[in-house]
């Protein structure tokens, strides 16, 4: 059994787009500010807090979900993907990027790190969806610049259809 | 939107568990998915001493599938129910609600049990354990007990769990012979709570005639109820029994008042509703009684 | 390079953005990414629960004990520190970005603590104790108009703190000339855009010299500056506004931030460090800025064939507690485009500007169109109604003809391109009209509800900062001084390794300024857009900026490009004189091409544009005679029509004005309320397109916010003036599924008025898509009565004749009478009845037995009776975890013995604070039964209100009902001083408290 004391930082270590990386938290500490102010990864924006507009979607251990609702302690040891881990190395942007950036399927950018994030996912687990699937999905996000049309678009033209 | 200093406690063991409930009580809040939880925590609308977290059960994680149950642990979550072959052959009317349940990037992380122990009175998943006369199961640190959903529900957000107890197991009743299963519900917008929400399962004689009926409301009342068709028994399943039963049945129930609905449009939603869930679920006993 | 070489144009291209790989790779820096200076603190604001009270006493002395805190600012504090910000309206407001004296909306600023983190700062906020004394609050605008009601601002007198009247040409005339007089007045509802990200900023006092610098998102207009100046009491250089790289969208929501920097400014120099403070969701959706609700009216006099001969407006503008700058400009933004597409001349504006317990308003997409567009576009629909002219034709006949531009409005804007009715005949082709006009007979004729709606606009952009002195009458205007202008700037330059900057001053919050700025200066330089860098943030101590700088009313494409577009000609220029002189031919026969200078014809006599850039610097000796070294060219443009108001109120609003036509096909289901949007078309006249992508990317954007606004999205208040919508889960944003299809037209009519032809876009259909499918639902309806926006609830009813009221709303609906005095009138209703196991006597006797209360009153801890008729009492209610400990009073009225009471109750305590009103009738059923009736009038405020609106209902009733099982209990049990009912009872509900 762990237990931490509300005021005891921890260490806490996790691996990061496949990288192993450790910060301080007490058990309060979010996860979103954990990766953000801790880790310095501030790729994954937060907008809500409390777990409605999906911009802070990352994958943890496999899973598209919510960073703002979860404490960096419940992490240690998992294994997280981000937004800084889509592109290659060398920063070509992926097939879904590409699309996002041909499509002009993002505006200011701010919830498209969560939309990534999840359509990741969904693409791995839905290969082939349909608009109505993909209008599904992004039901979990907010956007309010794009109206949604291109991130639709983009996610398809990335499946390959 | 920071949540107050807790002590986080995370049990390898339901025995750990169990020592940490009979220590903190009331003062402990039981943290699976964290959906619903995390954000009442964020906002310190709910501020525990101790966050027990008990996603380490890993035995708390099984579907089993029964002769005549399903038994889901606590820590089931809502897309593993959903994208299982046995909850969707075994417990259909519980598939048919999940793809309703939050979203995607939700249903990944949220729990069956979690879902149960918050008690949103629109939430689709309490609805449909109700609805099939499943069981609760929880444990605490003297005993375990089980209680049926439909007495486990008091109110909203408020159920029949006591401060050191939690919820280890849901049970949900098997597809039977002749059995139909319907579900809908509409909401202000996708993935949302629903206003009402409405779930059906009916039991139908090689006659055409009704032999056993549940019909499940959520968003209607302060928690999901089931309403009193008994009178209905016999009667055959026809759409135009559907309508009078949902007729009758929206003229019995005390709906709530939000912000998104007043109580003439939640009965208003039981009737439409009502009327073709059962029409629906008439048809696929039908179906399931010619397959038979 | 080959000589072969085809010249690109880069503008018009559909050029994907340079903005989008660093955010599609975690890579661009939003304000919370930055630190920009060493040593900050982190800062929480205490916020108001309370919508208007007076405030007695704050005790911070337990908030200051808790380690970590660095310091904590109130009201007194900041009075001490700063002067008011000024304000556009000549009335006696002293608007503090804090509280000094009283609180007058939920979520106003009461004290500021600053620690080593936010979670620190949070703890900290919750221990600080004000005492307030509350005032009668409304958030109602009619209501605060009410010749008794209770003030917001005692010096102004009254609740309306503006009042004009404008006449263009002879309004009387044409109504009394008129064969058909139609009138409207409806409620618009208080929506946002609710940007992603929310305001941001860290603010830093240095001294030796003293200078404030705050780095923000804030988007401008840079005239808030000088108010900013103004409160601070510091010239302008010391006071540096640094933009951050990127900005997670605005919409005009983040102009409203000004207040904050003020204080957070403040706050670092009383306290001796750099802040920051980053707004969360919750005070973003209760505190920041939104659209103003109104309640308009507006009279359309037609004549029989369907002329629109005059227009009288009437609006009634809820601008908040405060006129915040730039307010009243949200009612003044479309005035001088007041006749909209029409050749109307005749027009009568009346405006008042309301205060009212609610949040102070502020820029929002469409900027005061949504609402002028409703009455404007819904009476030209009734009016077609009314004289049996199709609502396209009724348009058809008013239009301004294409021939008239550039066309001089009556109230003084100049239309400078258009071809309205070409729009309108694109958008009936691609909607299929006809066609769609037989399938609503069909749908009707089947029953079903189907309605087409549609409204035409035109888009002012890129604003005169003058035409808010309108608020002004032509006599202060002329005492005050002049005001014109909306100056663009703009700098190219190349450095010595022969790279191209551009500096746009633009703020932008995700509309491709980067991408636009670098296709135009490439086009000017031989370029490609990759090769060009383009710096859009603000630094007021490094740019070349002004008032007007900054990202609102769409001015990027109407005026900001104009001024790259002129520094990147004058760079080209330079270039090109430099080359002539290297290659030795005429400066005329340069041409800029693939990188390279070249003479024209003779690609093969080419110098590369770098060289010839990096020659400024390297080797000024061997320019052409007189010309100055280094390349750093940098416009400031104001376009001529932006010229003060004249003497009759007339003024040029805007320098482009572009055009949108929405049509809109639904179909009401009678059963549920639910609306289908069948078709919707939306054709948009942009002058030149200078990317498409982004041009798009605008089109959709603006059509969802409209959609919102029509279907989904309001900040409801509550009768007591408490806010209902204070999370993402009651503040429905519109998603993927609700957004159907969209179909775009296009057509171009070039603008005079922009070096590039274009005209300034991005508003689009958050204008129109209200109004249109308003238009819609009234068509399928069959009434003009139609109310934003259309939840399912409200379908249904208006589908079926029936009343509704949104649960707490605090409008009352359009057609109620006069409304009555202003009080805190709570928006929780409800009544019930109980019968008791006892004599009427003897219920009465235990009803008004402070033990028996003690006992039953659910969570109660500690009742203590104060007076015979007062009772004070401390329970503690938990329902799911959400435990709280309040105070409460409770006094009997109006006590008829054995009979009646009235009881009037109040709680507070840390989740927030309750007060309400019941009255108990007892009735005798026989001696061992009485029936108790009740009705209650509940009012909550605070944060149950605004994050748990949900839950209130039925939470009311779940005490309720535990109150009076609780009675009934201790009635059976016989034994009025046996405390163990109670405390059975107690344990029961805290066992249900999760």
């Amino acid at each position: 059994m762990l237990r931490i004391k509300p005021d005891q930082k921890q260490r806490v270590t996790l691996v990061v787009n496949g990288t192993e990386v450790s910060g301080f938290a007490e058990p309060r500490l979010l996860l979103t500010d954990f990766l953000r102010h801790e880790l310095g990864m501030y790729g994954t924006h937060v907008g809500c807090e409390h777990g409605v507009c999906g911009a802070c979607t990352i994958i943890i251990d496999g899973v598209a979900t919510r960073s703002c609702l979860r404490y960096a302690v419940q992490c240690e040891g998992m294994e997280l993907k981000t937004v800084e881990g889509l592109a290659d190395r060398d920063g070509t942007l992926n097939t879904l990027q590409k699309a996002f950036n041909e499509n002009g399927a993002l505006q200011c950018g701010f919830c498209t790190a969560g939309i990534l994030m999840s359509a990741t996912k969904f693409l791995q687990e839905n290969p082939k969806p349909d608009r109505e699937d993909v209008r599904d999905m992004l039901s979990g996000h907010i956007c309010r610049c794009t109206g949604y049309e291109q991130i639709v678009r983009a996610i398809l033209q990335a499946s390959g259809q | 939107m920071k949540p107050v200093a807790f002590e986080y406690c995370r049990p390898d063991t339901m025995e750990e568990t169990m020592e940490l409930l009979a220590e903190f009580g009331s003062d402990a809040s039981i943290i699976s998915g964290g959906l619903s939880l995390g954000a009442m925590l964020n906002m310190r609308l709910v501020r525990p001493v101790a966050l027990i977290d008990i996603n380490h059960l890993s035995e708390l994680a099984d579907i089993e599938i029964g002769d005549a149950n399903a038994t889901t642990g606590a820590l089931v979550r809502q897309a593993t129910a959903m994208n299982s072959p046995g909850v969707v052959s075994g417990v259909p009317l519980l598939a048919k609600a999940l793809p309703w349940t939050g979203h995607y990037q939700t249903r990944s992380r949220g729990t069956l049990g979690g879902s149960v122990a918050h008690a949103d009175p629109s939430a689709e998943i309490p609805l449909i354990l109700v609805t099939l006369g499943g069981v609760v199961k929880l444990q605490s640190p003297g005993a375990a007990r089980d209680v049926p959903a439909r007495e486990f529900f008091h109110g909203l957000l408020t159920t029949d769990r006591r401060a050191d107890e939690m919820i280890t197991e849901l049970t949900w009743p098997l597809r039977r012979d002749n059995t139909g299963y319907a579900f809908e519900e509409l909401a202000q917008r996708h993935g949302d709570f629903a206003i009402t929400a409405v779930a059906a399962e009916v039991v139908v004689a090689n006659d055409g005639d009704i032999i056993d009926l549940s019909l499940g409301l959520g968003g209607v009342e302060d928690r999901p109820i089931v309403a009193n068709t008994s009178a209905f028994l016999g009667k055959p399943a026809t759409e135009e029994t559907a309508r009078e039963i949902a007729e009758m049945v929206a003229e019995t129930i005390d709906p709530m008042i939000d912000l998104q609905a007043n109580a003439d449009y939640r009965r208003q939603l039981v009737r439409v509703l009502g009327a073709r869930v059962l029409s629906a679920a008439f048809v696929d006993a039908t179906a399931a009684t010619e397959v038979a | 390079m080959s000589g072969k070489e085809t010249i690109e144009r880069w503008v018009g291209a559909r050029y994907p953005r340079k903005e989008d790989a660093a955010l599609l790779t975690g890579n661009a820096r939003f304000i919370d990414d930055m630190e920009p200076v060493a040593g900050i603190r982190h800062a929480a604001i205490l916020r108001s629960e309370h919508p208007h009270a007076r405030i007695i006493s704050i005790d911070t002395s337990k908030a200051e004990a808790l380690p970590g805190v660095r310091g904590i600012i109130t009201g007194a504090d900041i009075a001490q520190t700063i002067a008011p910000i000024p304000s556009a309206v000549r009335v006696p407001i002293k608007f503090y970005p804090i509280a000094i004296d009283k609180v007058r909306y939920v979520g106003e600023p009461v004290a500021v603590v600053v620690a080593e983190n936010r979670y620190i700062a949070e703890d900290a906020v919750e221990l600080i104790e004000p005492v307030y004394e509350e005032l009668p609050a409304t958030a109602d605008p009619e209501t605060a108009m009410a010749e008794n009601a209770s003030l917001l601002h005692d010096d102004v007198g009254s609740n309306i703190v503006h009042h004009r009247t404008f006449r263009y040409g002879d309004p009387e005339t044409a109504f009394e000339r008129a064969d058909k007089i139609v009138r409207l007045s409806w409620r618009y509802p208080r929506y946002a855009s609710t940007p992603m990200e929310t305001y941001g900023l860290v603010a830093n006092f240095e001294s030796q010299p003293d200078r404030y610098t705050i780095w923000s998102n804030f988007q401008g207009p840079f005239i808030l500056h000088a108010l900013m100046t103004g409160a601070l009491g510091v010239p302008g250089n010391r006071l540096r506004l640094i933009t951050s790289p990127h900005s997670g969208g605005s919409f005009g929501i983040k102009q409203a931030m000004f207040p904050y920097m003020v204080l957070l400014a403040a706050s670092s120099r009383i306290l001796g460090c750099p802040v920051k403070w980053i707004e969360d969701r919750l005070e973003h959706l209760t505190a920041s800025s939104s659209a103003a609700d109104r309640a308009d009216g507006v009279e359309a006099a037609f004549a029989s064939d369907g002329e629109l001969l005059g227009l009288k407006f009437d609006n009634i503008v809820n601008v908040g507690a405060f006129v915040r700058a730039p307010e009243p400009a949200s009612v003044y933004r479309m005035h001088s485009a007041s006749n909209g597409c029409y050749s109307v001349r005749n027009i009568a504006v009346e405006n008042r500007l309301v205060v009212t317990n609610t949040t102070p308003i502020g820029l929002n997409r469409g900027y005061g169109g949504p609402q002028f567009y409703y009455a404007l576009e819904r009476v030209m629909d009734a009016g077609a109604k009314e004289l049996s002219i199709d609502p396209a034709e009724i348009r058809r006949r008013n239009f301004i003809r294409a021939e008239e531009f550039p066309y001089k409005a009556p109230a003084g804007a100049t239309y400078d391109a258009g071809d309205y009715e070409a729009g309108l005949e694109q958008a009936l082709e691609l909607a299929e009209y006809e066609d769609l006009k037989l399938a609503r007979e069909q749908a009707r004729a089947n029953g079903k509800l189907f309605g087409i709606g549609m409204a035409a606009g035109v888009e002012p952009s890129g604003s005169n900062m003058a035409y808010v002195t309108l608020a002004q009458t032509p006599e202060e205007r002329a005492k005050a001084g002049g005001r014109s202008g909306g100056l663009g700037t703009a700098t190219v330059s190349v450095d010595p390794s022969g790279s191209v900057t551009a500096k746009t001053v633009s703020t932008p919050a995700g509309q491709g300024h980067q991408t636009v700025a670098a296709q135009v200066v490439a086009d000017a330089l031989g370029m490609r857009p990759d090769q060009i860098d383009v710096i859009t943030e603000v630094d007021t101590l490094t740019s070349a900026w002004s008032l007007a700088s900054g990202n609102y009313a769409n001015r990027f494409s109407a005026v900001v490009i104009g001024a790259i577009a002129d520094a990147a000609e004058k760079v080209a220029k330079k270039i090109k004189l430099i080359a002539a002189e290297n290659l030795e031919v005429a400066p005329e026969d340069i041409e800029l091409v693939g990188g390279n200078a070249q003479v024209v014809g003779v690609p093969e006599k080419a110098l590369p544009v770098r060289r010839v850039a990096a020659q400024t610097h390297w080797h000024p000796a061997g320019l052409p005679k007189a010309m100055e070294p280094g390349l750093f060219e940098t416009t400031i443009m104001n376009p001529e029509m932006l010229d003060a108001p004249d003497d009759q109120d007339r003024v040029g609003s805007a320098v482009t004005f572009g055009y949108v036509f929405d049509l809109a096909a639904i179909e009401i289901d009678r059963e549920t309320g639910e609306i289908e949007i069948k078709k919707y078309v939306s054709v948009h006249d942009v002058g030149n397109v200078l990317n498409e992508i982004v041009v798009e990317g605008q089109i959709y954007g603006g059509f969802a916010h409209g959609l919102a606004g029509a279907l989904l999205e309001e900040f409801v208040y509550d009768a007591g003036a408490n806010p209902q919508a204070g999370t993402f889960a009651d503040y429905l944003c519109i998603t993927a599924p609700e957004v159907p299809e969209l179909t775009i037209g296009h057509f171009n009519t070039p603008s005079p008025h922009n070096a590039l032809g274009a005209k300034g876009m991005g508003d689009g259909s958050s204008m129109l898509a209200p109004t249109a499918i308003a238009n819609a639902a009234a068509d399928a309806l069959g009434t003009f009565d139609v109310e934003l926006p259309l939840t399912l609830n409200k379908n249904w009813a208006a589908a079926n004749g029936l009343p509704y009221q949104r649960a707490g709303a605090a409008k009352a609906k359009v057609g109620d009478g006069p409304r009555e005095a202003l009080a805190s009138k709570g928006g929780l209703n409800g009544e019930g009845s109980v019968e008791l196991s006892a004599s009427p006597a003897d219920v009465w006797k235990l009803l008004l037995d402070p033990e028996t209360l003690a006992a039953v009153v659910p969570g109660c801890d500690k009742l203590t009776q104060v007076s015979e008729d007062s009772f004070t009492a401390e329970v503690t209610i938990g329902v799911a975890g959400i435990k709280g400990v309040y105070n409460a009073r409770i006094d009997l009225r109006d006590k008829v013995e054995g009979e009646s009471v009235r009881l009037i109750g109040k709680a507070s305590g840390a989740l927030g604070f309750g007060q309400g009103e019941g009255s108990v009738v007892l009735e005798r059923i026989d001696d061992n039964c009485t029936r108790i009736s009740y009705n209650y009038n509940a009012n909550v405020g605070g944060k149950v209100a605004t994050v748990g609106q949900r839950m209130l209902g039925t939470v009311t009733k779940l005490l309720i009902s535990q109150f009076f099982r609780g009675f009934d209990r201790r009635l059976k049990s016989g034994n009025a001083n046996d405390k163990s009912s109670g405390s059975i009872f107690r344990r029961l509900f805290a066992r249900r408290a999760r």
